[in-house]
């Protein structure tokens, strides 16, 4: 699936059906995933990282933040493309919250599939999953075909030939 | 929540310069593997001028704004009701390390309903030259007193 190419060529969108799975990835989070995540991010809410003050306020206890739960359920999609430059929009609804166990970690499964497919690039949807159940509504990201970006990135950054 | 925030524009926020090993830390962070988004030169030869952020790093940028926004005075937020809806990046181009980035914060709309408010905040983030990189929009949950 992912060949690699001295020019990051992308996956021709335009031979994308509806229905195609592009990536499927399962991913381990353990406690020491939500820390390195707080401090990257900067989100230092102590629900993310001790079981005690989750618990004070109704919790079963320490959760994933939302935000990790959304970055790393792009990830396949990006390994897909070979290039994040071509996300053009990315979104979620929060379902379901993530309780992240000491000991166990929280396995997510992501499985990314063709919801739209047209001229300018094509609408993924990830069905994001914890225990069974999804943790995340209508996650949809928009890809663009890769002509596109390079030439605004270059010309964005003035690397770009006049 | 007060209603009259809704159309509200805050100020915009300081400066913020992507850091290459920032974008990297946050990378790693979110499980990202793209060359892209670690080695520069990965990313020059893809046609970017430094190493490329995974598309939810604009939150970093985002977050300057929805604390002004909670701390508002007149807001009447109570940060620990705050729930995370939903969460939206619209992207004109990717960001890149090196990148000098402002956010200006406007709520586009605050609503009521079954006790609990909702208030959509949109951050319009652009860079040193004026020219729009991404639109965050978060929808925030206040639930109501149980």
């Amino acid at each position: 699936m992912s060949t690699s190419t001295p020019d990051h060529s992308a996956p021709d969108l335009q031979a994308l059906a509806v229905g195609d799975v592009v990536a499927e990835k399962t991913f381990t989070l353990t406690r020491d995933s939500l820390v390195r995540y707080a401090g990257a991010s900067g989100d230092f809410n102590p629900i993310h990282y001790r079981d005690d003050v989750a618990q004070s306020v109704g919790l079963p206890g320490v959760l994933a933040h939302g935000m990790l739960t959304m970055g790393l359920a792009v990830q396949p999609v990006v390994d897909w493309l070979g290039n994040s430059g071509l996300v053009a929009d990315y979104q979620v609804r929060f379902t379901r919250p993530v309780p992240v166990d000491a000991a166990e970690g929280a396995v997510l499964t992501v499985v990314a599939k063709v919801g739209v497919a047209d001229a300018s690039g094509a609408r993924i949807d990830l069905t994001v999953t914890f225990d069974g159940p999804t943790v995340l509504g209508k996650a949809q990201v928009r890809v663009i075909a890769a002509a596109a970006t390079s030439a605004d990135a270059a010309a964005s950054t003035g690397s770009a030939p006049a | 929540m007060n209603p009259e925030l809704q159309g509200r524009e805050f100020a915009p926020t300081a400066p913020y310069l992507v850091g290459r090993e920032k974008v990297r830390e946050f990378s790693r962070a979110v499980f990202a593997t793209s060359p892209i988004n670690l080695d520069p030169e990965a990313a020059r030869a893809a046609g970017y001028s430094d190493i490329v952020a995974p598309p939810t790093f604009a939150v970093v940028i985002q977050e300057s704004t929805l604390a002004q926004l909670l701390a508002e005075p007149d807001a009447g937020i109570d940060f620990t009701r705050v729930v995370h809806g939903d969460q939206r990046f619209t992207y004109s181009r990717p960001i890149v390390a090196g990148d000098e980035l402002t956010a200006t914060l406007r709520v586009a709309s605050v609503k009521s309903l079954g006790g609990h408010s909702m208030v959509t905040a949109e951050s319009s983030i652009v860079d040193a030259t004026g020219a729009h990189v991404v639109t965050a929009i978060s929808t925030l949950v206040v639930r109501g007193d149980e």
